[in-house]
């Protein structure tokens, strides 16, 4: 049968190079592989340098990565889709910079897997919410968002405060964590769970070498409920930490313009 | 029984046995998973793949006593048509757009009443949100792509599909991984990656299908009398390559063990950006926009019937829409710690993107050239020519919102959920709504739909439901943009968040309303749907038969 789209008529001379796309329309592969080239051009132009030019991440003092609590946070943070409604994103613009802080850079995320930018701001940006507001704030504002915000639209997680954190596998995720790249010693991985129960409460006799392992990391009692870890407890030491690392009083952004 | 059976007796074929074998193994394999499983979610899920792989062996001994010994390739000298699956992925289609819609118009009502999130973790925003996107992107429009891709296939290369279970395969495996995808968000169980949220053993399984969907669809060309691959075949087949390269791409990732359903990407930060929208943006564009102008070049024409506009044009427009469209992913970063250059190349190809987008447009709607009397009387028509006008109007907004300075006003704001459905209500869903109102006569051999008046009650409720969305998002987003970089006479800031969000209420219920249109109308379509199937009048077969255009 013959389609609208085919030409019935035999090409003019001055049709060759119409003529000559006919090895695409005849050619299921040749045709596969011209697609493949095509698409290919544009994701190999703007994903690969990412990977080798060394300007994509600034150089910058203090990034740590997440200790076991605190990616424990970030993994409940995921589970909830946090991330369909914040961004941890601050664009350099007047407004922003003014109303969230100093604009994120790429260092700051450069241990996220994945990256938490996000794309909506139906609450606000995140990528600075650490130490601002109190451990009860946060506790407060997660059980109920309009006990502490009466305009907010945000839903409440009364869950999460009831319910026991799962620790139990939280080295093995370092592990994985380590293997892709994110500076995890063994060691910290060994300690995970001693770790992260260690920053959960205070006054816990292993502070000093939980400190070593994860400078000024926060270390208190973050859930009012001593001795027992709460889902709440690990994304208020999440968003705690959050914009927190760098120390813009010394970063110099002259350095690392690109 | 069929007439063969003399001849040839009836015999297990290869793909039965291997198939049966490849599932035993993998429903034993899933209950071991399952005892042993760190999470009671992720039990859940490998008892679903178990007893999913459990009803396929089923269903293949079923199909085996069911079905003649031999299946013939062509049945008095007419192909032997393979609609099964088309049928399946049909129906399919309309109860993930019911279902999808309807999560929709929940989640619009939880932005403008929060009491709607009920404090539950499985109907709070974060959770329905992404159910949401992949019920309506990958599954009502997944199916549309399925549904149309294997129809047009067989029909422009007059030939059964290729493979016997494959198509079947295909179909059934790809509506499992929206079971999994769908379920495990409720679950909480998601990789936390805009449209790519179904963690590591989801994203296997649809690999597994999509190579599958690959291959049926490349065999079936393979078996074509034309000597030329049709232009909408191109688009399908532009669609289905790359979607797997960015499935494989964006999703690679290292599961914490094979007990958890937990995996971490192996991109991170910048580079880990880059890749989500490589890949969210090209979903955009080879899903929601290649897979759907190949539905546009084949049933505008048949429905029109008239010729496509100009085939060099359609030459011209595929190659620059898929070279140029994966160049486009920065424009969701621009003003990030995404380099600038990548920011600027990003921008520059987006607004050169509007030329191919265009090219498509008047391709599309040229094609009505001397037919334009059948919009008045055709709403079937009507619905796929507004589809290809609403593709023109985002891709136009489109390459406006990724210029930089546009950008710092319309990004984080609503106006990028007016722009996305504004494409996908408009373009997307008006153009799979049509395909499926020729379809499913066709396939069930009717004349015509049950009641033409009700699609053009469809067509009118729906579409002032889009309006309504659209421009309500338009004045939420530019007016959240203008309140948050608002400042007072002494230079602070004039408004909190907070009262930037509580101005959006009124847009918000607006919006809702829009939703609720859309949806009355995708009844509405149900309903015309279930009356035709169930009508008793046969169709006068001859006519479709024989019916092509430009023949």
């Amino acid at each position: 049968m013959t389609h609208p789209a085919q030409p019935s008529r035999s090409p003019k001379p001055s049709s060759t190079l119409w003529q000559k796309h006919q090895v695409f329309e005849k050619n299921s592969i040749i045709l596969v592989i011209g697609i493949l080239v095509a698409i290919s051009i544009g994701g190999l132009v703007e994903v690969l340098p990412l990977f080798y030019l060394k300007s994509t991440i600034e150089k910058v003092d203090g990034i740590r990565p997440l200790s076991p609590l605190e990616l424990s946070g970030r993994n409940i943070y995921l589970r909830e889709g946090c991330y369909n409604c914040h961004s941890q994103m601050i664009r350099p613009l007047r407004d922003e910079v003014e109303r969230y802080g100093h604009y994120s850079l790429a260092a700051e995320s450069m241990y996220d897997h994945p990256f938490q930018w996000g794309s909506k701001r139906t609450g606000p940006d995140l990528a600075r919410v650490g130490a601002k507001y109190s451990d009860d704030w946060h506790r407060d504002h997660l059980r109920n968002p309009r006990s502490v915000v009466p305009a907010s639209i945000m839903p409440g997680y009364p869950w999460l405060e009831q319910t026991p954190l799962d620790i139990a596998h939280i080295g093995d995720n370092m592990a994985v964590l380590a293997v892709e790249g994110v500076p995890y010693t063994p060691e910290m991985v060994a300690a995970a769970i001693s770790d992260a129960k260690t920053q959960g409460s205070a006054d816990d006799a292993a502070t000093p070498a939980f400190a070593g392992r994860y400078p000024k990391a926060i270390n208190r009692d973050l859930g009012g409920n001593v001795g027992r870890l709460t889902e709440a407890d690990a994304l208020i030491a999440y968003l705690q930490l959050l914009g927190t690392q760098v120390d813009f009083k010394l970063y110099d952004d002259k350095a690392n313009i690109r | 029984m069929g007439i063969m059976d003399g001849i040839y007796p009836k015999k297990l074929r290869f793909g039965e046995i291997g198939l049966s074998v490849v599932m035993a193994v993998l429903a034993a394999g899933a209950i071991i998973v399952a005892a042993k499983a760190w999470t009671p979610e992720y039990a859940f899920h490998a008892y679903l793949f178990s007893a999913a792989a459990v009803a396929a062996i089923f269903a293949i001994a079923n199909r085996y006593t069911a079905r003649d010994a031999a299946t013939p390739q062509m049945i008095d000298g007419k192909p032997n048509y393979n609609f099964g699956p088309v049928k399946f992925a049909t129906l399919a289609a309309m109860f993930w757009g019911l279902a999808g819609f309807t999560v929709g118009l929940y989640i619009a009502l939880q932005l403008a009443w929060p009491m709607f999130n009920l404090d539950l973790p499985w109907f709070s925003f974060g959770r329905l949100r992404p159910l949401h996107t992949s019920a309506v992107i990958f599954a009502f429009g997944g199916n549309v792509l399925l549904a149309t891709s294997f129809y047009v296939v067989q029909r422009t290369c007059r030939a059964r599909l290729a493979g016997d279970l494959a198509p079947w395969f295909v179909v059934l495996g790809y509506n499992f991984f929206i079971l999994i995808a769908g379920t495990g968000y409720l679950l909480g169980i998601t990789q936390g990656k805009e449209y790519a949220e179904p963690e590591w053993y989801a994203d296997l399984w649809l690999t597994v299908v999509w190579v599958t969907y690959l291959l049926v669809f490349l065999g079936t060309l393979w078996k074509r009398e034309e000597p030329h691959i049709y232009v909408a075949n191109w688009f399908y087949l532009a669609f289905i390559v790359t979607i797997a390269v960015l499935h494989l791409g964006n999703n690679a990732s290292v599961p914490v063990s094979i007990y958890s359903s937990k995996s971490y990407i192996v991109w991170s930060g910048v580079q880990d950006a880059m890749i989500q929208w490589w890949y969210g943006h090209n979903a955009v564009g080879f899903f929601l926009t290649a897979g759907f102008l190949a539905i546009m070049y084949y049933f505008i024409p048949k429905r029109a019937d008239r010729p496509i506009y100009s085939y060099r044009l359609s030459i011209i427009h595929f190659w620059a829409l898929i070279f140029m469209y994966i160049w486009a992913g920065p424009h969701h970063l621009h003003y990030t710690a995404l380099p600038d250059w990548a920011q600027t190349l990003g921008m520059t190809f987006s607004i050169m993107l509007w030329m191919p987008s265009w090219g498509g447009m008047i391709n599309g709607l040229m094609t009505l050239s001397g037919a334009w009397d059948k919009l008045r009387t055709d709403p079937v028509l009507r619905m796929m020519v507004v589809s290809v006008a609403f593709y023109g109007m985002s891709t136009f907004e489109g390459p406006m919102m990724s210029i930089k300075s546009v950008n710092s006003l319309s990004h984080y704001t609503d106006w990028g959920i007016g722009h996305v459905h504004s494409g996908a209500l408009g373009w997307v869903a008006y153009v799979s709504f049509g395909a499926i109102y020729c379809l499913v006569p066709w396939l069930w051999n009717r004349r015509e739909v049950y009641s033409l008046k009700l699609v053009n009650w469809h067509f009118w409720v729906s579409t002032i439901g889009i309006v309504f969305y659209i421009t309500a998002m338009w004045v939420a987003g530019i007016m959240q943009g203008l309140m948050w970089r608002a400042y007072t006479a002494l230079g602070f800031l004039e408004y909190s968040f907070v009262e930037t969000s509580e101005a959006m209420h009124p847009m918000y219920i607006i919006r809702a309303l829009g939703g609720g249109l859309f949806l009355l109308g995708a009844i509405i379509m149900a309903y015309n749907l279930y009356k035709t199937i169930r009508s008793p009048e046969p169709a006068a077969l001859g006519s479709r038969a024989a019916l092509v255009p430009g023949e």
